[in-house]
């Protein structure tokens, strides 16, 4: 099992709670359905490799993995030839008696590895394993760990931000986004079928666009109408819609496509070519494909309505609670906005009040309420950005404009933008 | 290109200069001013009667292995002060650590003989009697800082990850102690016990003033003899504390230097 996300998502904190090195402020844990959330972490029937192997320096191999053994005061044979035994299964017999700072990073990791299983814990927990290794070496290591875990029939609850990691070695993929589990699922449902637009864009490469449900089974979006599998989101309403660029069909005559579009650039990524096609209509997508296209062509594009997975819209504007002064002005993220004339609400009374994401403005300097972007999704022809206003609220903004992770922005809402809305 | 380099590097190494002069004025000319005079008569001529009278001199020897007996009873008060102090320090516990760090090397700041004679002041304040106990509470209240602060840095310097690691192979509070944080911050411990071991053994002015000179250290006979005109048994003694501390400092390996960050 893995649970994957970006850096800062929380999936380190809650692999501590489970080995038990952060208190846990709410909640229950459970390990084969045992409560363990009072239990100190020396009791508790977990390992963990941790991310940065964290060996003693100032034991050898043999000492380090037998440290558990000898606190359980096993006799000295028995921890011998269990040593012994997972050191061959990380192969790496014959290291015994060398010291951990003369290993390279991969050996340093089977050592830490046959520390913790040799413990045989119920569950193991592996922080990012693989992280300080290079590529080829995280190839290996993924194979072997495998193998392990098809060998020792325990658990291992794997954290990592790498999502082909994350799809390569589980059984289940828990994805994670600010504290939040996003999806649950084997890897092929999380990357077939992405619950939301995070999960989507975080998985494998990704075209998320905004779409409107026509009716069931018919979904509109890049200005076209496309026949889909989906049903049950009622009649006209907003969707997201996800194409992975493995799924649409370039075709060199336009006219056999659904969409036409040309040619931006083409990268030879190995095995396929990568392709962004922009549409007549002005959207961007991403396309994989075999056949090598020449930039500036005009090609068709065309889609199965089975490979077209349609997601529910998580907000179609923003909402924000706030309050009403006097009939042209409203305060919500800590800000005095001036709105168009408000009738039949008293001033001083709590409103709803909504404005699109497109009628956001950021801005490079001031502007009437400061925010950082937190997180941006691209959705071919706009960027959708989640900004974190100094009032700890999000705002969600669509905009042409290129910002970056991190960018501190100003942002203004003009009045006849804002539509406050009796509570 | 190259020319211009080698020229900067020239620059670099004429640096030292003054700092080579300044060791060879200061340091290693007196060191062996002191060898020639341990190594001769008052006449000038090389004799080895200096040290025949220093080990025939049984009041000597006996100050001698009494200084080095006070020294060890420091270090060894300093160090079971010292590490519990640096290990809380270590912890975090406190929100401003780096303050409470400040505080006990503050005293540092002034003047030994000022802090002496202010204990002295003290220990007539509260009518505590001034002898072998003043001398050694004298002594710890001076070195202390200098076992801390070794301690304390290599505690700091520890990965959190390796106490972790152990309590998640089972390891219980106390054997987390004994089994990694102890063994991990030996470095320290030795840098420390130099630290206090060293200086101890020849002091002299702690002494006389805590002792109202009734307590004779090794030190203190190295600076009478010298007072007195002996100059050449003065050096002799000082020649046998120089070669104790050089042994002392064998103890420790190389590693301990750079990682105890002596003060």
């Amino acid at each position: 099992m893995t649970i994957l996300g970006p850096s800062g998502c929380g999936k380190t904190t809650l692999l501590r709670l489970i080995a038990g090195f952060l208190p846990a402020t709410s909640g229950q844990i459970f390990i084969g359905g045992k409560e363990i959330t009072g239990i100190p972490p020396y009791k508790r029937p977990v390992n963990t490799v941790f991310q940065k192997y964290a060996l003693f320096p100032h034991l050898n191999v043999y000492d380090n993995i037998a440290f558990g053994l000898k606190l359980k005061k096993l006799p000295r044979k028995e921890i011998d030839r269990k040593v012994a035994r997972v050191l061959k299964m990380v192969s790496m017999t014959d290291y015994e008696y060398r010291s951990v700072d003369s290993l390279s990073g991969g050996q340093q990791q089977r050592v830490a590895i046959a520390r913790a299983i040799v413990n045989e814990p119920e569950v193991l927990l592996l922080d990012e394993p693989l992280s300080a290794l290079d590529l080829k070496m995280r190839q290996d290591m993924q194979m072997e760990l495998k193998e392990l875990h098809k060998n020792l029939k325990i658990t291992f609850l794997y954290v990592t931000h790498d999502q082909e990691e994350a799809l390569t070695l589980s059984d289940t993929v828990v994805v994670m986004s600010e504290g939040v589990i996003q999806q649950t699922g084997t890897p092929m449902d999380v990357y077939n079928e992405p619950a939301n637009s995070f999960v989507a864009d975080f998985i494998g490469a990704s075209n998320i666009l905004n779409a409107e449900m026509i009716e069931d089974e018919l979904v509109r979006f890049a200005n076209h109408d496309f026949k889909c599998v989906d049903k049950g989101f009622g009649e006209h309403t907003p969707v997201d819609v996800v194409l992975r660029p493995e799924d649409i069909v370039v075709f060199e005559n336009p006219s056999n496509g659904m969409l036409c579009g040309k040619i931006q650039s083409v990268v030879f990524k190995g095995v396929h070519y990568e392709l962004t096609v922009l549409t007549e209509d002005g959207y961007e997508l991403l396309v994989h494909d075999y056949n090598c296209f020449n930039v500036g062509a005009t090609v068709g594009l065309a889609v199965k309505p089975f490979d077209i997975h349609v997601m529910k819209k998580e907000r179609v504007c923003n909402t924000f609670e706030g309050k009403l002064i006097d009939a042209s002005h409203v305060e919500f993220l800590g800000h005095e906005f001036e709105c168009k004339e408000v009738e039949g609400i008293e001033a001083g009374e709590r409103v709803k009040v909504e404005v699109d994401f497109g009628d956001v403005e950021l801005l490079d300097n001031e502007g009437m309420i400061e925010g950082e972007v937190k997180y941006i999704l691209y959705k071919c022809d706009r960027y959708h950005l989640t900004v974190l206003t100094d009032w700890d609220e999000n705002i969600y903004v669509d905009t042409q404009d290129v910002w970056d992770d991190g960018d501190k922005v100003g942002i203004s809402i003009m009045p006849e933008h804002i539509r406050v809305i009796h509570l | 290109m190259k020319k211009r380099q080698f020229g900067r590097f020239g620059v670099q190494k004429n640096w030292t200069i003054p700092y080579a002069v300044f060791l060879l004025v200061f340091v290693i000319t007196p060191l062996i001013l002191i060898a020639i005079y341990a190594f001769t008569d008052a006449d000038g001529q090389f004799s080895l009667a200096n040290f025949q009278k220093f080990i025939h001199h049984g009041e000597t020897v006996n100050t001698f292995v009494y200084s080095i007996g006070i020294a060890l009873i420091t270090t060894l008060v300093c160090l079971i002060v010292g590490y519990p102090v640096a290990w809380i320090l270590s912890q975090n516990i406190f929100s401003s650590t780096s303050v409470i760090v400040m505080l006990f090397i503050l005293p540092m700041w002034i003047n030994t003989l000022i802090r002496t004679l202010a204990t002295v002041a003290l220990f007539d304040f509260l009518q505590l009697p001034l002898g072998e106990g003043a001398l050694i509470f004298g002594l710890v209240y001076n070195f202390l800082p200098f076992m801390i602060y070794p301690i304390y840095n290599v505690l700091n310097k520890t990965d959190h990850s390796l106490t972790e690691a152990a309590q998640d192979l089972g390891a219980c509070p106390l054997k987390v102690f004994t089994r990694v944080t102890l063994p991990l911050s030996m470095p320290g411990v030795t840098s420390g016990i130099l630290m206090v071991f060293m200086p101890t053994v020849s002091t002299f002015a702690i002494a006389e003033l805590l002792t109202l000179n009734n307590i004779k250290l090794l030190g203190t006979t190295v600076q009478e003899n010298i007072n007195n005109g002996m100059w050449n048994y003065g050096a002799a003694i000082s020649l046998v504390m120089l070669l104790l501390i050089g042994v002392s400092s064998l103890f420790t390996d190389d590693k301990s230097g750079e990682e105890g960050g002596l003060l």
